[in-house]
Order: C-alpha cells, then structure tokens, then sequence
C-alpha cells in the first residue's frame, strides 16, 4: 500500500470525485467506467428478459400487450449487445492491453475518454423510447425493413443510437489497433503477446470494418422513412432483402466480435489455473483469424429462409460449417491445455471450464444450424434462441464473468469473496441450462420466436424456462454484491494472487498505481 | 470426487434430457411429407456426430479435472506444442463436416426442386392473415385466427387449439407436389409448417417460390416464423390434407360457390359456410 500511495503522488494531482471520472483519460479509469456501465445495462436488459418470461408463463397471459412485448424483446436484444457485451469487452481492453504489453497507456487517451462518454447518451435514447409516442422499436434487433420503415419515432431514437454507438466502437478499435501496433514494450513482439491481446487485435479489425456498414444500413433505413427514399421498398424499385444482405454482413461478423476477446480471457484463465502455458499457442493465433476471415462470408446462414438459389444456399453452408473447424481447434487447445496439468477450481476457472463445456454446446446447435434444411426446418423458432443464448450468455457473458473475478484483485488490490463467488457460478449455471436447454426442445416442436403467446402444447415447458430465468436473473445479484464487496475492502490480494499467473500485470502492485509503465519494461 | 461428479453428470443429463423425453415432446415432430423426412435424418445424424464429439472432447477434459488436479498432487507437464496433433484435430473435423454436407447438399437441391409441380398456390401475407389462391383454378381466399376473442383475452378456458386454428384453412391434395408461390401485401412474413418441412419468407414486391407434398390425409398446424407487428403471434397457418378424389370434389364446390355468389354481399353469407366439404370439415373441429 505505501508503494501505490507513494506512486499517487508520483504520479501528480488528478481530479477528484465526479470531474475525475468526467475529464479522466487514464486508461484504468475509462476501463473501470466501460465495466460500470455495462453491468447497470446488464441489470437493466435483464430486467426486460424477466418480463418477456413473466409474459410467456402460460398461454394468454396478458401481462403486456403484444405490441409492448415486441418492444420489450427488441431493447432486450440491442442492450444486452451494445450496452452490455460489447462494452464490457472494451472495459476490458481498457484495462488490460496497456497492462499487459507494457504501454503506459492508450494510444489515444482523450478520443478513449470521448469513445466512453458517447456511451450513457446512447443508453438515455434506448430507455428513452419507451416514453415517446408508440414506444421502443419493436422491430426485434435485426430491425428488418418495411416493419422498420412503419415504426414510431422510437425507431429514430434505435437509429441514432446505434449510429453513436458505432461511434464509439470505432474510435474504441482504432484506439486498441493504434496502441497494440506501437506501445509494445521492447521485447514484446506479435508473437509473444498475451492471447487475450491477440483476439481484440482481430476483433478491433472485425468492429472497424463491419460497423460503419451497419450505419450504412440503418441510415437507408432513416432515409426510406423520412427522406422519400426506396431502398428497400420494392413498389419504388427497392429490395427489402437487401437490407437482411447488408444487416447480416454486419451481424455475422458482429457475432464474432462478441466471442473473440471471451476466446481471449478463457485462453488466460485455463494456462493459468492448469498452471502450464497455454498448449498450441500459434494455432490459436492462426484460428482466431480464420474465424475472422471465415465470418465475411457466411452472412447468408442467417438468410436461409429467404430463398437464395441452391448455390446460394450450398455455398453459405458449406462456409458456415468450414467455421466449425477453427473453431474445434480452440477447444481442443483448450483441453490439451487443461491436459496433465496441475488443476485448482477458483471462481475464474470455474467459469473458463463452464465457458468451454457450453459454448460448445451452442456451437453443436450452431453446427445443427448450418445444415441448410435443418436451418430452414429451424429458423425463427426458439431453437435459434436457445443457440444463441448459449454462445452469448454462457459463451460471451459468463467469459466476461470469469475475467471480472480473474482480474478484480489486480483491479482493486482485494480478494473477492470465493464461497459468495462459486455460488455465483454454481447457480447461474444451473438455472442457465434449465432456462436454456428446454428451448432447443421448443424450437423443434416448432415454437416461433418473437411471440407474445403461444399454443398449448408449449406450456409445460414454457413454465419451466420462465421460472429458471427468475432464478437466472435473481443469482445475478449475488455477482453485484461480491463486486461491490470486493471494491470496498477484502483480503490484499498482493501483486500476484493466482499461482499460475505469467503474464505482465502480475508484476505490478494491486492494484497497481495510476500511472503504470512510465518506463518501458523489457521483455526477455 | 470422481463418484460426485459422475453423479452430478447423470443428474444433469436425467435433468435436461431423460425426464423432459419422458413428459414433453423433445425431438422434431414426426415428418408427414418426404422433405420433412430428410430433414428429420440429418438432424438425427448431425446430433449423433456432436454427441461423439462430446464424448470424446470432454471425456479427455473430465479425466483431467479428477485425475490432474493438484489437490491430488499432479505436477504440470511442460508440454505446449504438438504441431503433428495439431494438424490431426484439424483434417479429422473437416472428414467429419465433408461426410455431413454430402448428404445436405442432396437435401438441398431436393428441396429447391419446384418443377413439375401438379398444383400452385399463391401464399400471400398479411397483417395479419393468409391469403391462399389457387391459380389454376381462380380459387382465393383469406385465412384468419378463428380463436374466440373471450380466449385471446383469458376470459375463457383455451380449446385444444388455442392459436393453432383458422377459419379457412389451406387444403390440399395428398401425394402430389404442391408448388408455393409466396409473397407478402406489407412487411416481411414467413409461411411454416413443422411437420411438413416447409418454410418460406414472404416478401413484398417478390415471389418466392418452394414445395412439399402431404403423405397422408390430416390437419397440418403451423405458424408465421418472421416478425411482422404485434400480430405476429395470432396468424397460424393451417394446411388440410385430403384425398386427391376429395379435392376434386372441394375444387368443384369453391367453383360453384364463386359463380352464384354474384354481389359481395351474397359471397360473404356463402363464405361462412360452404368453404369445405364434409368430410374435410370433420377433420378442421378437430
């Protein structure tokens, strides 16, 4: 503690209270409010889950009108993506590119504080549409075209939103690229970084090529609605499916920027709890721009049903099961890892082996998926919801999990609470499945998404998912409450409080000083 | 240890698979025409793949969580690379996907084979209805939710049906191709039955067009599979089988109907009762 008090003052004067974390353009502190912000959204899309499952309990239940619930599915949809995962990956980014190559900070440091702070407003116009006239968009996040063009002015506010969003996600990228490819400290070559470096290099590359094409679309969105434009309406010789080509060339890659940095963290978290270096490292560099160079070119599985010719359809399937293969590599490499090592079960490593057990059921359901006339069979029912949920609840969510309580000691200098955090993991897995696995049964009986009530013959099955996803949302309280606990005090957790750990922000003191790296660390 | 976690294992499967198999439906509901058939093989096959997969994978990963555990003492190996592994854990998966899309690929193009088709019907969507026409024949007509209103609104105790009903379902002949030209009157639709294997979205300003034939006489119940507004949920498809004889028969009714209902007002009093033969009228209280 006298070393980081004494590195304060080194460090010289920086605000205090509100105008710090405002003005600040530290990196430690734009991660600290990255994460902030995404777990309240956490909180809040999960409130919206919760009332999609209230409504969903039984059949004519009339909790919500239809019309809200669509409202309620699309904002769940959008925040938990932009507010939530995305955020919390470049809280991490923040945090830790810096720490881990050596870099006194971004490259970047004011454009990183402007990237955040673009945020909250984008948040305000998303929980502000549900008080204009006609509510929140109810389009579902894919916002499909003319529903999109017929919405209310809650649509204009999605439009800006995402336009903001995208926004920040730029500058965001370009930040990360800029300070990977320069502050590497002497030593540190491509080669040698940390894996979890590696994936935000691809992903930052991912995020600045999709979305300004997502802005692109939205904005011929705007137009169609406002500007007497057709892009995608054919009376006016337009093309609605174009919109589904150009969302999905965006979404497919989207999906990936959502999973590379989580294939990061865990390929942290499983070297070092097996206490052996990470198996197969240069493949797992290799993989991990496949499945970037791979996700250009399968957007069409999203757009089976649409009726592309049979080459169409068999080339897009024949891409999206090629994914499969990268893919496999990293969970063998992941399991090669855990092979023969010396293994402990700390809340991270808990959630690292529950990432890989079922993320890799998703990417079963994915691999079902990419079967064109099982795709075809399945598309739009709740086995789509049941995949993706696996690959972004238990895949991306509960990666982002495991980092929270892998690096909450270094951030805070304290232990987090190990009995309160293995309940964490335990219930949230539990009830994830039961809320989860029932719905690949429902989507093979043939139970559309995206409905406000069903038939009969789902209800059984519906009351199981809505009562697990109260005890899903309700666990993820005791996540806050070990946070917050954490945060104000705790066990000093000392510069390196996991056995295993190797890479470079273990040598600094928890947490570590405000300013870190004024001199350049060599690396042998 | 190892007797808790193989506990927890059986516990977990008895939980997601063996108890919900026993009590709901969990698989796809049985195929009723030959594409739907298909389909239901490759999953079958496609699952069959992931659970050797699963088994293998994390058969290895689990030996390692009990048996190379430092609890137990294990010290870590050193080993980080193994480049001829590597490459085997890369050629097997791409063996495993070839033998899988040879067989897709087949489906595929079965499925995209609208040609010589015996009947076509225009699928048009709407908020939130279907409009069939049968285009040979100067056949149209809407199909609607038929669910009372004082069940919609839970006022009623719901019928076997509940959203699974329409006024005028869609009927047609067994056995014989049935070519679907769908489209859309406002926004994006998708016409789906399960047990037939089919599903098309329906566009405005575009025709679509896709297949599938019945094997044998019954009630089809299916759904709209694409956003479309706040009535999404409330326009279910319904398809009749009957008879090839049968359908003659309804063919020549809807025909005969379509002459005598001279003003729009007659043809409404006629469309409330005439729209189905007898037969087939039995089967849709069902």
């Amino acid at each position: 503690m006298e070393a980081v008090a004494s590195h304060d003052e080194h460090a010289g004067p920086h605000a205090r209270g509100l105008v710090r974390w405002i003005t600040t353009t530290n990196h430690k502190d734009i991660g600290t409010l990255y994460l902030c912000f995404s777990l309240a959204m956490f909180f809040i899309a999960g409130f919206l889950a919760m009332l999609i499952r209230a409504e969903l309990f039984e059949p004519g239940a009339r909790l919500f009108s239809p019309a809200l619930y669509n409202q309620f599915v699309t904002m769940h949809g959008l925040m938990m993506i932009f507010g939530v995962i995305m955020p919390a990956f470049v809280g991490f980014a923040n945090w830790q590119i810096p720490l881990m190559i050596g870099a006194p900070d971004m490259a970047f440091p004011r454009m990183n504080n402007w990237s955040f702070w673009l945020l909250p407003f984008a948040a305000l116009l998303m929980i502000g549409e549900f008080f204009v006239p006609g509510g929140a968009a109810a389009t579902g996040w894919t916002m499909y075209p003319p529903l999109s063009v017929e919405m209310g002015p809650g649509m204009d506010m999605t439009i800006f939103a995402i336009h903001i969003l995208g926004i920040s996600s730029i500058m965001g990228a370009i930040n990360i690229i800029t300070t990977i490819l320069n502050l590497r400290a002497p030593g540190m070559t491509l080669m040698k970084m940390p894996l979890f470096v590696w994936t935000w290099l691809i992903t930052a590359y991912l995020l600045v090529a999709v979305m300004p094409v997502l802005a692109g679309a939205v904005t011929m969105v705007l137009a169609d609605r406002h500007f007497g434009t057709h892009f995608f309406n054919a009376a006016g010789g337009g093309d609605p499916i174009m919109f589904q080509h150009i969302f999905w060339f965006f979404g497919h890659p989207e999906v990936y920027i959502m999973i590379l940095p989580a294939f990061g963290i865990i390929s942290e978290i499983i070297p070092t709890f097996s206490r052996k270096p990470l198996f197969g490292y240069a493949s797992m560099v290799y993989a991990t721009v496949s499945i970037a160079t791979l996700s250009f070119v399968v957007w069409g599985h999203h757009m089976f049903t649409v009726g592309f010719p049979a080459s169409g359809q068999l080339f897009f399937m024949y891409a999206t099961m090629l994914i499969a293969v990268p893919t496999g590599v990293k969970i063998f490499n992941w399991v090669a890892t855990m092979w023969r090592g010396s293994l402990t079960f700390e809340t991270p490593m808990l959630f690292a082996i529950g990432f890989v057990l079922m993320f890799t059921i998703g990417g079963f359901s994915g691999l079902v998926l990419a079967v064109t006339p099982v795709d075809i069979q399945l598309h739009g029912t709740y086995y789509v919801v049941a995949h993706f949920h696996y690959v972004l609840f238990s895949g991306a969510a509960m990666a982002i999990m495991a980092g929270i309580y892998y690096w909450l000691p270094k951030w805070t200098g304290h232990m987090y609470d190990e009995t309160l955090g293995k309940w964490h993991f335990w219930l949230t897995t539990i009830f994830f499945n039961l809320t989860f696995f029932p719905m690949h049964f429902l989507g093979l009986a043939g139970m559309p998404r995206r409905v406000a009530d069903y038939a009969l013959q789902y209800t059984t099955l519906n009351q199981v998912v809505s009562i697990s996803a109260f005890g899903l949302g309700l666990s993820q309280l005791i996540f806050l409450y070990v946070i917050v606990k954490c945060i104000r005090g705790g066990v000093p957790a000392g510069d390196r409080p996991w056995e295993g750990a190797t890479s470079l922000e273990w040598t600094l003191p928890s947490p570590p000083p405000y300013h870190t790296f004024e001199t350049e660390p060599v690396i042998s | 240890m190892r007797k808790t976690v193989s506990g927890a294992l059986c516990a977990l499967f008895g939980i997601l698979v063996w108890a919900p198999a026993r009590a709901f439906e969990i698989n796809l509901k049985p195929p009723a025409s030959p594409i739907a058939e298909q389909i239901y093989g490759l999953h079958i096959m496609v699952l069959w793949v992931c659970l050797g997969i699963f088994i293998v994978v994390f058969g290895a990963m689990l030996y390692a969580i009990v048996n190379h555990r430092k609890s137990v003492g294990h010290k870590p190996a050193l080993f980080h690379e193994n480049l001829a592994l590597e490459v085997v854990w890369t050629i097997i998966p791409f063996v495993i996907l070839a033998g899988m899309a040879y067989p897709a690929t087949r489906t595929v193009l079965a499925m995209k084979n609208t040609a010589d088709s015996a009947l076509s019907i225009e699928v048009t969507g709407y908020q939130w209805k279907w409009q069939y026409s049968y285009l040979p024949y100067g056949i149209s007509f809407f199909s609607t939710l038929s669910t009372p209103p004082a069940q919609l609104a839970d006022m009623a105790p719901k019928n076997r049906h509940y959203l699974e009903q329409v006024d005028h379902p869609m009927v047609v002949p067994t056995g014989e191709k049935i070519r679907l030209l769908v489209t859309s009157a406002d926004v994006v639709h998708s016409w789906f039955v399960p047990a037939l294997g089919v599903k098309q979205d329906a566009f405005p300003g575009f025709i679509k067009a896709t297949w599938f034939e019945v094997d044998a006489p019954g009630v089809y119940r299916g759904f709209c599979t694409e956003l479309c507004g706040k009535g999404h949920a409330f326009m279910p498809v319904v398809v009749q089988a009957v008879t090839p004889a049968q359908f003659a028969a309804w063919v020549a009714a809807e025909q005969r109907e379509k002459k005598t209902a001279a003003t729009p007002a007659a043809r409404a009093q006629a469309s409330r009762g005439h729209r189905t033969l007898t037969a087939p009228r039995a089967a849709r209280a069902a």
